[in-house]
């Protein structure tokens, strides 16, 4: 009667032999990220010298690891406000229905599968000092010697935008068409134009799905590593955070620094995204009375 | 106010896709009146109410306020205002606010766009709302905003789309006498889209009734109501038995019928001649059980308060409906009837 009755309560509450099946989508949480997670920050608290924050005081100390945040964020920011700026516009002029959606859309997405590698080096041909681009500059006559648009600053911020766009406007484009579009006719019938229809209307309802795509494409961009390699300045201008981990783990072996690095970089990111998504949460966030 | 005298539809169609969702509406409104759009889903009534609007343009046809052509302007140049079935509140805004928009937009002075806000919250009777989001106020108080927000303008035209459609039984009368005394009491021109007939007869000066893009008959609430013009309309206006008969012989006003296992007495609308096949239309409050009559088999009795509602089926299996004031059991078999001026003959220009 007793153990019944436990069952019963523990059953009201979700518990019952069922919850077993999740048991090895846990483990493979536990072994594939818990557990590396946790022995990376305690790694980076067991530098070989300068006791427990030895490897933190190290990065900060070090002005050539410690611009790396700067530098990052410098490359990061302008990537994911431009992406989330260009995506609006667009997507406001395609959110309704029209023939030829589906392939503009395609269109846009496939940057997102090509993967950096292969827009790097498209950059590389197409921008590099001897690329279409520039040699169409000079052939004009609009300049004498090459542009310089790869290998510096310039190259690894339009593989972000390159790579980071389509993700937003997909992401912007569905957070449009979550907001009912019934509210801009309404808005029109009470002579609003369409520029105030956007502003006052569109635009705050659109805001906080704004403020959530631009951290995701913050963050990645924030963790750029291949192209910041191979259309950057690695070691110079684009010297980002996660060149400055790989670094310290893989070439100096200083495993602690390394992991020590990745924590601050993860540490710099919540900190963009907290703000964002405090920001947000002034903003009016409740239904838009649309589908999505 | 922008006030008019008449403004005028002039073969307003619209088609989608190859086909006439409006095939040429011709109305004209005079200031004041209380029009009623009136159809079951699909009939071009919203297409209509959103052409006027601007909200959809025009494949053929004009609109016109007195002199001025009004169809080729944007939606925000119309100066109407308009109730949305949904509502479309703009639920980041307060009801202040929301009520307050248009006349924002309008560039008016601050001192005005207070008093006249304050005036339509009142109207309204929603001052201790007037902080609260669209998504904190029950269904019949978002209603009262958007029509609040519509009429806020002055506007010359107000256009309301189903706006009844959403709420429960008991508020929907209520908002429909609050609908028309602001109707009243505002001196508004309202045009009303709707497919429930009682809503249109008790609310309209004159109704449009829309059939597959269609009218099939203009006319004032009583005209409808007694004299549909055809078996659609009458179907709409609750003549609920719509029987398929044969023409007798003709009697001066009246013809004789039979068939689907009756024999009636009825008013012909239009010309019918003997042998003609007709169908006849009769509301279920004209068709009583009485001691002579034809026989019918009683199958389902449903209580309604004062009346009982009976389907019964006759000799050759058709359905009809009527009311009786006894209760009769199923499988009984009663005798029904009507008064000839009550059942209506549809003949073939009128079917």
């Amino acid at each position: 009667m007793t153990r019944a009755a436990l069952r019963h309560r523990l059953a009201e509450r979700g518990i019952d032999r069922q919850l077993l099946l999740l048991a090895p989508a846990l483990a493979c949480v536990l072994a594939l990220f818990v557990y590396p997670f946790a022995y990376g920050i305690g790694l980076s608290f067991q530098p070989a010298e300068g006791g427990v924050l030895g490897a933190y005081r190290t990065f900060f100390t070090d002005a050539y690891q410690r611009d790396t945040i700067a530098t990052t964020l410098g490359l990061a920011l302008p990537a994911a406000i431009l992406n989330v700026a260009a995506s609006v516009p667009i997507a406001y002029r395609m959110r309704g229905r029209f023939r030829g959606k589906r392939l503009l859309t395609t269109v846009l997405v496939v940057p997102i599968t090509l993967g950096t590698v292969l827009t790097a080096e498209g950059l590389l041909n197409y921008l590099g000092p001897t690329g279409w681009f520039n040699r169409t500059l000079i052939s004009v006559g609009l300049t004498d010697a090459p542009v310089r648009l790869t290998n510096n600053y310039w190259g690894v911020f339009f593989s972000l935008v390159i790579t980071g766009f389509p993700f937003a406007f997909l992401l912007i484009l569905s957070y449009l068409s979550g907001i009912d579009p019934t509210l801009d006719r309404a808005a029109a019938t009470l002579g609003a134009p369409w520029w105030q229809r956007f502003r006052r209307i569109t635009l705050p309802l659109l805001a906080p799905g704004l403020a959530t795509t631009f951290c995701l494409t913050f963050v990645l961009a924030f963790s750029v590593f291949p192209s910041a390699v191979l259309v950057g300045d690695p070691a110079g201008e684009t010297r980002v955070i996660s060149i400055a981990a790989y670094h310290a783990a893989y070439e100096v072996y200083d495993y602690p620094l390394g992991s020590a690095i990745a924590v601050i970089m993860g540490l710099v990111e919540l900190a963009v995204v907290a703000v964002v998504l405090g920001l947000r949460s002034l903003l009016y966030t409740g239904s838009t009375g649309g589908k999505g | 106010m922008t006030t008019f005298s008449e403004l005028r539809l002039d073969g307003v169609r619209r088609r989608f896709g190859g086909k006439d969702a409006l095939a040429g509406l011709s109305l004209t409104i005079r200031r004041g009146e209380f029009i009623a759009l009136l159809g079951p889903s699909g009939c071009g009534k919203s297409t209509a109410l959103n052409c006027l609007a601007g909200l959809l343009p025009l494949t053929e046809g004009s609109i016109w306020q007195d002199g001025d052509r009004l169809d080729t302007l944007p939606p925000e140049r119309r100066g109407f205002g308009m109730v949305f079935q949904s509502y479309a509140l703009f639920p980041h805004l307060s009801v202040r606010k929301n009520i307050s928009f248009g006349l924002q937009m309008r560039r008016l002075p601050r001192d005005e766009v207070r008093r006249r806000t304050d005036e339509a919250i009142k109207l309204v009777r929603l001052e201790e709302h007037a902080r609260k989001l669209p998504g904190q106020l029950s269904g019949g108080q978002q209603q009262r905003v958007a029509i609040a927000r519509a009429v806020v303008l002055e506007p010359s035209l107000v256009l309301m789309d189903e706006p009844l459609s959403n709420l429960d039984a008991k508020l929907r009368l209520e908002m429909r006498t609050e609908i028309r005394r602001l109707h009243q009491s505002l001196g508004l021109t309202t045009v009303y889209v709707t497919h429930d007939q009682e809503e249109a007869l008790s609310l309209a000066d004159r109704l449009v009734v829309l059939r597959d893009g269609r009218v099939e008959q203009i006319g004032t609430p009583e005209e409808l109501h007694n004299r549909p013009a055809n078996r659609h309309v009458a179907d709409f206006m609750g003549y609920r038995n719509l029987v398929p008969m044969r023409v007798k012989a003709v009697h001066g006003d009246t013809v004789a019928l039979d068939g689907s296992g009756l024999t009636l007495e009825g008013t012909p609308v239009g010309p019918v001649a003997a042998g003609d096949e007709v169908v006849a239309g009769i509301r279920p409050e004209d068709l009583r059980a009485g001691p002579h009559g034809v026989p019918v088999t009683v199958e389902v009795v449903e209580y309604q308060g004062r009346e009982l509602a009976v389907e019964a089926r006759t000799e050759e299996g058709v359905a009809l409906f009527l009311r009786a004031a006894e209760r009769p059991a199923p499988g009984d078999r009663i005798t029904v009837t009507a008064a000839p001026s009550r059942v209506l003959v549809f003949g073939a220009g009128t079917r």
